[in-house]
């Protein structure tokens, strides 16, 4: 009834532009509490990871430290951005939005429940595989454009991890969509509602992480290293190598941070939608709901920091080896795999 | 104007405007980059076509994976413009003649419509069109033979690919990763057990 009467009000006053209005309110609706959770997923790090090291983590700034990130962020904002000598003014300016940019755009065909999506489009999977691939820009222009051997260096390392990590993240995505028969995202949430354990009240085992165990163990550590997150991180590993925002500093450095925790939010949504069963509740006797996706987001991106608290990061030549030669084939044996499976009188995604 | 011509110029104006500035930019990383602004604009093009699984591949392909390699390339390359623009007055004429050629092929495909060449007309389907399905069931029925045969090129240029740069073994003394997982913690820590001593 109220969003009618919102409806109705907003028509009288902007007429034939209501449509454009209604659509931007809606990416506001999007946009602002990500960036919201983005801001407070960088306090829920440096609390948790203060935690495990047995630690107590920010707790200065307002009652237990929940200002903290609203404090670093003006401190950013108020920093002076350098701009070296001899690079390339333009594309240094331009290439922490490309690396932001992509993350907030990927939201528009994300389904929060069974009919809440800005822009439910049938190749929505392909889409935001595709939209997510821009991101990589980010990274290799601001290597280029910083004018230092070491930043561009740096980009180029990270710009060959994230390239090689889609392949396998990429292959991942093929075996859900062939056995949820469908590229759009409402879809592959509504075929896991289905299935043998499902009838049982137990729906949590008819989700995708089940039958596609090897894929989503393949998905969760690359999105990691397509994040350059720890343990991947050497795009920021301030300890023996420097990445490719050396030359940042104030708003655009904090672009790029920002483009990371986005980034993150972003690819944990995809594994709760993709292999988590997005907003299905696990038990037949809850209902389903936009609070079961968020709390099946929320476990995802706690995997992020934990592993961050927990291993030590890898080396370069590691990196590449893990995800050309062991992840590459899993995931091309496990699709050959699905293929057999459901061709077999044993197929259970019907 | 309706809305949807409006966007269909307001792309082309970027594009042509995106494909000019490929040829004249004198930084080719620019170049490269005015070539993924105009491969992006083309992938919107295309959308309004209804296209959308065209355009999606578009970006996913060349702008996603051809053109970061192709900046990789450009970035690393020491060119000189003044010695590439050299020759420039020599090759104008054979450059002329190649470029009127492929204007009036171009003119003749999309002409071609106007001129009455060819019988079908492009064919408009519902919005609840699968893009996705169609070009797939296509793929695997009516063309799977030029399919596979297309797979099999790709798979020469990979192998051929690998043939060239992997000709002689690099002699360094990196140890290969697939070995060093191996290792077990007792070959390389041996921990000891010592009384404590005191000290006087």
């Amino acid at each position: 009834m109220m969003v009618e009467a919102l409806q109705g009000v907003l028509q009288g006053v902007f007429g034939a532009a209501f449509p454009l209005v209604w659509t931007l309110l809606k990416i506001v609706l999007i946009i602002a509490p990500l960036l919201l959770v983005v801001a407070y997923l960088t306090f829920w790090e440096r609390k948790v990871i203060g935690w495990m090291q047995v630690r107590i983590g920010p707790n200065r700034v307002g009652p237990w430290g929940l200002i903290q990130p609203i404090a670093d962020g003006l401190k950013l904002l108020f920093k002076e951005v350098v701009i070296p000598t001899g690079c390339d003014r333009a594309v240094f300016l331009l290439a922490p939005v490309f690396a932001f940019a992509p993350a907030l755009a990927a939201w528009a065909v994300i389904p929060f429940n069974d009919t809440l999506v800005l822009a439910n489009i049938n190749a929505s999977l392909l889409y935001i595989m595709s939209i997510t691939s821009v991101g990589v820009y980010g990274i290799i222009l601001s290597g280029w454009a910083s004018n230092s051997k070491y930043a561009f260096l740096g980009g180029m390392r990270s710009a060959a991890q994230m390239i090689s990590y889609e392949i396998a993240m990429g292959l991942a995505l093929v075996v859900v969509l062939m056995v949820s028969n469908s590229l759009n995202l409402g879809d592959i949430v509504r075929a896991q509602s289905q299935g043998y354990f499902a009838d049982k009240g137990l729906a949590f085992l008819s989700w995708n992480w089940l039958p596609l165990l090897p894929m989503f163990i393949v998905y969760l550590v690359s999105i990691v290293a397509e994040t350059n997150r720890a343990p991947f991180d050497l795009a920021e590993g301030e300890s023996e190598i420097v990445g490719f925002h050396v030359e940042y500093s104030g708003m655009a450095f904090a672009v790029f941070f920002l483009a990371e925790y986005a980034n993150m939010i972003l690819v944990s949504s995809l594994a709760a939608i993709l292999f988590l069963g997005g907003w299905l509740s696990p038990f037949g006797f809850l209902p389903d709901g936009i609070l079961w996706l968020f709390l099946k987001i929320a476990a995802v991106l706690f995997i992020f920091l934990w592993v961050r608290a927990t291993f030590p990061r890898y080396r370069y030549d590691q990196i590449m080896r893990l995800g050309w030669k062991v992840f590459i084939p899993v995931c091309l044996i496990w699709l050959v795999v699905i293929g057999v499976w459901m061709m077999s009188p044993l197929n259970i995604w019907k | 104007m309706e809305f949807r011509t409006f966007v269909f110029y307001f792309l082309s104006a970027i594009l042509v405007i995106a494909g000019l500035r490929v040829i004249t930019a004198r930084n080719p990383v620019r170049a490269a980059l005015y070539l993924v602004l105009a491969f992006f604009t083309a992938s919107g093009v295309w959308i309004l076509l209804q296209a959308e699984f065209l355009a999606i591949a578009l970006v996913l392909v060349y702008v996603g994976a051809v053109m970061v390699l192709f900046l990789f390339v450009v970035m690393m390359l020491d060119i000189n413009i003044d010695r590439l623009r050299e020759g420039f007055w020599r090759y104008l004429p054979l450059g002329s003649i190649i470029a009127l050629l492929m204007v009036s092929e171009m003119a003749l495909v999309l002409g071609g419509n106007y001129l009455g060449l060819f019988e079908t007309s492009v064919e408009q389907a519902g919005a609840e069109h699968s893009n996705v399905q169609a070009v797939g069931r296509l793929m695997f029925t009516d063309y799977v033979y030029p399919f596979e045969l297309a797979s099999v090129v790709l798979l020469v240029g990979i192998v051929a690919a690998v043939a060239l740069t992997q000709r002689e073994r690099r002699k360094n003394k990196s140890v290969s990763p697939s070995q060093q997982v191996f290792v077990k913690a007792r070959d390389r820590v041996r921990v000891l057990q010592m009384p404590a001593e005191k000290r006087d």
